[in-house]
């Protein structure tokens, strides 16, 4: 499939060297260990998942049990300490990172079908069609995603659900304006074309040669909008709107806040976990893009 | 810049006010219990909730309640808040100055300081100062503002006693004059420094991105093969890097206003944080929605002047 580069958005990524980027899944990603970003990304990032499934091995105390000396520093029984109901910190910390990272992969989830569907639907059909998604797209852009969740938790309670629907509804724009430019860009390049000639339906050339290409830049954009998330989250809970059930990060930052001169570890701990994990996947992008896009990389 | 972008972009503005605006009734009108809840919050009693079912109409269709609320709105009346006994158009502007101040002090200080550090690594290319500065800049923008807030107040603060520990003056120190303006910079310092943290990271990572990129580009070695000064050149580069830089900047403007609200709670800062844990807590539903009608505004006046000083600053962006 070489040829002309073809004349691209100003605004959109530029195409790899002759088009030949690796779709999702193959070479690609496997180039993303070559990146120092990349691979301190991948590190961080499995390190913490494996933390979040392990959790309950990690840390077999119920992180809501009262399971030793209130406000206790850090000791060999309690490596990072107890807050003040003596409830085991180390504990909070893990299952709080299995709750951030779970929320993130579930929003990641919905914002990337929502966000492929939106953007490659409007590139695809074009004229009014993407008129108007683009139009929708701008508008759910400007709403504030941390002050609307702040109002609809207020109203209507806390709750993870919620909190998973409202972040999926309003974090999707990005992914879409990314998979809009990368299928108008392709549409019109020269094996598309071919595959068209050759007789291959809209449907078939549409799944079987432009979304296929069009995913690679849709996975860093993802992973960045999943660091976003767990930011947001611990934020809402921060300010004591997470869900009161669940132990969260954010909720136990939250309970460090009254306690911040007297226990520095309750802050200390669940905040460093928060930032491995958006540093971890601000990397994982940025090893990402450079795998994927390797023109673009530096 | 013709006067025809302007108006276009302007025009623009229109559908996405009036969007916002039907999301906030939407979100009145789904609220669980009545409507007349999240317009009066839950401190009222049977007779406030009486009148203010009379006042929005809320017996009467809702096509109708909608444009009751609309022209309410777009005659600045948000409603009143039982818990201050006030309008929250009025509670809202008295804490906004102390929000102003510390967004634009941070905002200032991190594209100031955010370009400069951001071009001094560009020409250590690849030298220990730019490997540092990068990772640096990397961490700093992963760090949640409440976090790094607890920790610099744990260490700066209450470690050493170099800062004030919270508010925005002390009662110590003079109300008014010189004294007042030092006591309030004091106490601006450490807010304003860990607001900027992430925005700095940002725009320092993004300025040294594009400027590494811009200095292998054939007009810098033209520059450079004139003899001007290596500042000169960099100055000219600058200005092409500044366009992402301005729009990644204007993009995040919800993200950093969230984030000032953030560092409030945590500096115990009088401004619209402080006012929004409040209410949070007193169930103040009027404020809390004037609040996020207000802040989305920010967001698109944010937008707007994005894109304008884009057009102004690229002379190729004209509208099609």
């Amino acid at each position: 499939m070489p040829g002309s580069i073809p004349a691209f958005d100003i605004n959109s990524r530029p195409p790899a060297v002759l088009g030949l980027r690796a779709p999702v899944g193959r070479v690609g990603l496997l180039r993303i260990v070559r990146s120092g970003a990349g691979r301190v990304g991948i590190v961080l990032t499995c390190g913490l998942l494996a933390v979040a499934l392990l959790a309950g091995r990690i840390a077999p105390v119920d992180p809501f049990a009262s399971v030793g000396p209130p406000l206790s520093a850090p000791t060999l029984a309690h490596p990072m300490g107890t807050d003040d109901l003596g409830r085991d910190l180390l504990s909070g910390v893990a299952h709080g990172t299995r709750t951030s990272l779970l929320l993130a992969l579930i929003v990641s989830v919905l914002t990337g079908v929502i966000g492929v569907v939106v953007g490659a639907l409007g590139a695809w059909e074009g004229g009014s069609v993407d008129d108007a998604l683009m139009r929708v797209t701008e508008f759910v852009q400007v709403v504030p995603r941390f002050f609307l969740a702040v109002i609809v938790i207020a109203l209507f309670g806390p709750g993870l659900d919620r909190l998973v629907i409202l972040l999926a509804l309003t974090s999707w724009p990005w992914i879409a304006r990314v998979m809009r430019a990368e299928v108008l860009s392709l549409k019109e390049r020269e094996f598309v074309e071919a595959a068209r000639s050759l007789g291959a339906g809209r449907s078939r050339v549409l799944f079987r040669e432009v979304l296929p290409n069009a995913l690679s830049p849709v996975v860093v954009v993802v992973s960045l909008n999943a660091a976003s998330v767990i930011l947001i989250e611990a934020g809402l809970s921060f300010l004591g709107l997470g869900d009161p059930d669940v132990v969260s990060l954010g909720y136990l930052a939250n309970n460090a806040q009254r306690f911040l001169r007297v226990a520095w570890w309750m802050a200390a701990f669940p905040g460093a976990a928060i930032a491995l994990a958006v540093l971890g996947l601000n990397l994982l992008g940025d090893g990402l893009n450079d795998a994927l896009n390797p023109r673009g990389a530096s | 810049m013709p006067s025809r972008y302007l108006l276009r972009r302007l025009a623009h503005v229109l559908p996405t006010v009036a969007g916002l605006l039907v999301l906030n009734f939407c979100i009145i009108q789904l609220a669980p219990g009545d409507p007349a809840i999240a317009l009066g919050g839950e401190h009222g009693d049977a007779a406030y909730y009486m009148f203010l079912r009379a006042r929005f109409g809320l017996d009467r269709p809702l096509p109708e309640q909608l444009l009751t609320y609309i022209t309410n709105v777009l005659r600045g009346d948000l409603g009143t808040s039982f818990v201050h006994g006030r309008s929250v158009a009025a509670v809202i502007a008295e804490r906004l100055p102390a929000t102003l101040l510390l967004v634009s002090t941070a905002l200032v200080l991190s594209s100031v300081a955010g370009v400069g550090l951001g071009a001094w690594a560009a020409r250590h290319g690849r030298r220990p100062a730019d490997v540092t500065i990068n990772a640096v800049a990397l961490l700093g923008y992963a760090i949640p503002s409440f976090w790094l807030g607890q920790m610099v107040l744990l260490a700066l603060a209450v470690g050493t006693g170099l800062f004030p520990v919270q508010g925005m003056t002390d009662a110590r120190n003079p109300q008014t004059g010189f004294g007042y303006l030092l006591d309030v910079l004091h106490h601006l310092a450490l807010p304003a420094l860990v607001l900027a943290a992430n925005e700095l990271a940002l725009t320092t990572r993004l300025v040294r991105t594009g400027l590494l990129e811009a200095l292998g580009t054939d007009y810098v070695r033209a520059a450079r093969a004139k003899g001007l000064p290596e500042g000169s050149v960099i100055r000219h580069a600058l200005r092409n890097v500044m366009l992402p830089v301005i729009t990644v900047i204007g993009s995040r403007a919800g993200m950093f206003l969230s984030g000032a609200v953030l560092v409030e709670v945590v500096f115990a800062w009088p401004g619209l944080g402080r006012l929004l844990l409040s209410s949070l807590l007193a169930r103040d539903y009027p404020i809390l929605l004037g609040m996020f009608l207000l802040i989305s505004l920010a967001v698109i006046v944010a937008n707007l002047i994005t894109d304008l000083a884009y057009a102004w600053l690229d002379p190729r962006i004209r509208y099609q």
